[in-house]
């Protein structure tokens, strides 16, 4: 049977709140961790497959133009060299999140300088690796390229669904007391997913299987099969371990249809792994931003008008837009407003989702823009935001479903030490450091897509959940054993949670930190409806029941599970959509991040010496795995503050830094001992396990706090991310 | 061409490509996945293996350049019912989160500790002739060879002190 739940209504009833197992929201330890720590979790590109033969992809060397010819003889001829194959079938573009259709393709015409465009198959990967190296592809180069964000030549586009006014904001800056007229720039940024994308694909009798390392299975079955003119029924994926993902493997990227077309051609599996270069070019960025934002306040510091203005950048015809200004409409007061959202066309590699897009970028320059309202008004970064916190959301007159924001300023602020802060830029030094204290808010939308998960009872006492959800490092596999633990009274180790195969019910998938709140809340769902059938067999109500350690008690009545089910096994289904909430009430969570970071008078180099967050998102279901998600996004803000930065060559719109040793991800010496506090919260408004996101909170605003810390301890304000040393340098006292 | 590698304890006499990296020999030939492609460019350190005591890139060298060396992987510390201790540390620390730079770490910290008792100094150590103690700069300098983008740095020099700590 499949329980359905559409979200209209809060469910007050919290009744995890009265399970007795008590394993979750526990810091528990991943079910498959020993698997990772022992080099036994099977990722993409590591299935023993009989037969297989390796595939490289060959990318365009040209910004824009046409292919004129492939020198596929010269290639073929090569030793151990299968075949060059190319396609109109290849995808030009990677899909975007939740696409579930083909994107873009037809590799003959170039949108972007390294766009794959053939595969060369060998027996060897070695084979194939010199075969593509040596591959020579004649190009038709265009002269009418667009590479630069902000050039005077970019189609621009201004979708009205993406501008809001309310009140007159111009008035309000020039009648205000405070006012703040600043513009921020972000470049682009990359996921940087440590397992580069890749694809097994095999073939047998008409149905094709791919191994792959995707986030959304459901949507990438969809945009496989559309993408092959086949039905989906024909393709089956799996993704059990997913060496992380952070949106770049929201949808299918070129390896998976480019492995899948030649396995089918050749009759043999192919792996196609993309190389780190081709993960930068031929997968999603985040787009540069250029962020206007204006900020007027009355004599207290209090909002009266928020202007917010971005524009970004992707490829012609791709209708993602990095949503900058996605949560300044609710975030702070003021009557007067201004959102607005404009998109360049620029012809270079494909912008999307990278973890929280919109408030990673766009939460993080408001709230520098903020602590520069902060001393223009000379009060308190924490006092001014405690000044305003809306009562409701100010844009849409909506209330909020629970508002925690100055609770986690308070508890912060507290925890870090924020009174020892002095004010005064420059006035704390360390022989030649400089010395400075910053903070920020967070702030992140909370949303529940469609998700289904089975959960099967087994005469043994134990029980099984399934769905085709992926766990990217997120925790999936320990907060869903959790809340079938805790719905099912079931030891741990007597839960067993598979995913990762589109042969399974379809969960949410990975993606704008809904997993956990859609895939938990149908596992949910599936575990009240297996808790019902018991009652029936109890014939007891459904609160009246308890189950604890493989037994059933109800009244005076205690039954051993595996008594109660009588060598039958029980299976039940849940099914969560989202309902009328978003238009009864606004849901997001909240946060706050203090920094102290040191800035060396002499090399203007930034480190960051302490860093705390304080989060809140509803009900937490591992205190472990959420903390390591805080924890790992705050890192994510420490590289956007100060080191990452894709550089792109203005003359051809190549990647220059397309690796690691020039894309700047923090290391282990950048980062110090960070402190997490996640307060308590319940939501009844999310769903009925009162949980909501928190694997991208930690990342909206993060960056904030260190910029904002770099002012403090040098009076230099960078508004040009990442704030490198050449930035800080000339403005140090 | 024909190589031989003692991996893990067991011969294996190899027929590869003279192009093949010791990193693909042990994943393509050996089935030997433990070890993780992150770049091919020896920038992240998820391949990295201990070679005659030594951690390497394995992504950085030929297979054949190792004829007759012993090579240790991540499957030769410990298996999932018998972790060593830095594996049970890292578990217990939630010291990974997606497990792809994971193997890596665990061999990049089993060969670093012994390069810390040996007394090996590093870049933030203050007293090149002292024995260097393990505090938390020590250990994230030496482990910056391994890039972690789910960013489990604090855990990772969590679980590496709890490991070197119970072993001691």
């Amino acid at each position: 049977m499949t329980t359905h739940l559409k979200i209209d209504e809060p469910d007050h009833r919290n009744r995890l709140d009265h399970m007795a197992q008590g394993t979750l929201g526990a810091p528990l330890d991943r079910p498959e961790g020993p698997l990772k720590v022992t080099g036994t979790a099977t990722y993409a590109d590591e299935w023993p497959v009989e037969g297989l033969c390796h595939g490289v992809l060959v990318r365009a060397s040209t910004d824009k133009g046409r292919v004129t010819a492939v020198g596929r003889e010269a290639v073929e001829a090569l030793p151990g060299v299968l075949a060059v194959v190319t396609d109109e079938r290849f995808l030009r573009n990677p899909a975007q999140g939740m696409a579930g259709a083909a994107p873009a393709q037809g590799p003959d015409r170039i949108a972007y300088f390294g766009q794959p465009v053939a595969l060369v198959v060998a027996e060897t990967f070695e084979q194939a690796r010199h075969g593509a190296e040596t591959l020579q592809i004649a190009f038709d180069r265009s002269d009418d390229a667009v590479l630069d964000l902000e050039s005077d030549r970019a189609a621009v586009d201004v979708p009205p669904g993406k501008q809001a006014s309310q009140g007159d904001l111009d008035r309000a800056m020039r009648e205000a007391v405070h006012a703040v007229d600043v513009t921020y720039r972000t470049p682009g940024h990359v996921s940087a997913a440590m397992e580069p994308h890749a694809a097994i694909a095999t073939w047998d009798d008409g149905l094709l299987t791919l191994r792959g390392s995707y986030q959304m299975l459901r949507f990438n079955r969809l945009e496989l099969a559309d993408s092959l003119n086949i039905e989906p029924d024909r393709v089956r994926i799996l993704s059990p371990y997913v060496g992380g993902g952070f949106g770049s493997k929201l949808g299918i990227s070129p390896e998976a249809v480019a492995a899948a077309i030649a396995a089918e051609r050749l009759g043999r599996p192919v792996s196609v792994a993309l190389t780190r270069p081709q993960v930068f070019e031929g997968t999603t960025h985040r787009s540069e931003t250029r962020q206007r934002i204006r900020l007027a306040a009355d004599a207290e510091g209090r909002l009266v008008g928020i202007g917010h203005e971005a524009l970004v950048g992707n490829l012609p015809g791709e209708v993602f837009a990095e949503p900058v200004t996605q949560a300044t409409p609710f975030v702070y007061r003021g009557e007067h407003r201004v959102v607005g959202l404009s998109v360049a066309r620029l012809d270079r590699t494909c912008a999307g989702s990278v973890r929280a897009p919109g408030e990673a970028v766009g939460h993080t320059a408001l709230e520098s823009a903020m602590d520069e309202l902060a001393v223009a008004t000379g009060l308190d970064p924490v006092e001014l935001r405690r000044r305003n916190i809306p009562e409701e959301d100010p844009s849409s007159g909506l209330p909020f479903s629970s508002h925690t924001m100055r609770r986690c300023l308070d508890h912060g602020a507290e925890a870090f030490g924020w009174h020892r802060r002095k004010a005064e830029p420059g006035s704390v030094r360390d022989g030649e450091w400089l010395i400075g204290m910053g903070m920020a808010s967070a702030v992140r939308v909370n949303m529940v897509v469609e998700a289904r998960a089975r959960v099967r009872l087994t005469a043994d006492g134990r029980a099984e959940v399934e769905t085709d959800m992926t766990d990217i490092g997120t925790g999936t596999y320990a907060i869903l054993t959790q809340i079938a633990s805790e719905m099912l009274g079931l030891p741990m180790d007597r839960v067993e949670t598979r995913l990762g195969d589109t042969d399974l019910p379809s969960g949410s998938g990975s993606g704008g930190s809904f997993g956990a709140s859609s895939t938990g809340t149908a596992v949910y769902l599936a575990c009240e409806a297996l808790r019902r059938d018991l009652c029936a067999r109890l014939a007891c109500e459904e609160e009246d029941l308890t189950l604890k350690d493989g037994m059933a008690i109800a009244g005076d009545r205690r039954v051993a599970l595996t008594d109660l089910l009588g060598g039958q096994t029980l299976t039940e289904e849940g099914h969560v959509e989202a309902g009328e909430t978003s238009k009864k009430v606004r849901q997001a969570t909240y946060g706050a991040y203090f920094a102290e970071v040191a800035v060396n008078a002499v090399t203007g180099e930034t480190r960051v010496r302490r860093m705390h967050g304080t989060f809140t998102a509803g009900r937490i279901l591992n205190a472990k795995t959420a903390r390591s998600q805080c924890l790992g996004a705050m890192v994510f803000g420490i590289g956007m503050a100060l080191t990452e930065e894709l550089l792109f060559d203005p003359r051809h719109g190549h990647i220059v830094n397309h690796d690691f040793a020039e894309y700047h991800l923090p290391v282990n010496a950048d980062v110090p001992q960070i402190e997490v506090d996640l307060l308590e919260e319940r939501d009844a408004w999310a769903n009925p396990m009162q949980a909501k996101g928190i694997g991208e909170l930690g990342i909206c605003g993060a960056g904030a706090a260190i910029l904002n810390a770099v002012y403090n301890a040098c009076g230099v304000r960078v508004r040009d991310l990442p704030a490198t040393p050449d930035k800080i340098l000339p403005g140090l006292p | 061409m024909r190589t031989e590698l003692t991996v893990n304890g067991t011969v294996h006499v190899l027929e590869a490509d003279p192009r093949t990296s010791l990193l693909d020999a042990l994943r393509h030939h050996l089935g030997l996945t433990g070890s993780k492609k992150g770049c091919d460019h020896g920038q992240c350190g998820a391949c990295t293996v201990i070679v005659d005591g030594r951690r390497i890139n394995s992504c950085l060298t030929l297979a054949c350049m190792h004829d007759g060396e012993a090579i240790t992987t991540i499957e030769g510390l410990g298996t999932p019912v018998a972790m060593a201790p830095l594996q049970a540390a890292f578990v217990d620390r939630d010291a990974y989160q997606c497990g792809y730079c994971t193997p890596g770490q665990i061999c990049s910290a089993t060969a670093m500790l012994d390069e810390v008792a040996a007394g090996w100094p590093s870049h933030v150590t203050d007293d090149l002739e002292a024995a260097p103690d393990l505090s938390d700069a020590e250990i994230s300098e030496r482990m910056s060879g391994n890039l972690c983008r789910c960013s489990a740095y604090p855990n990772i020099v969590a679980a590496i002190r709890d490991a070197a700590e119970g072993t001691r």
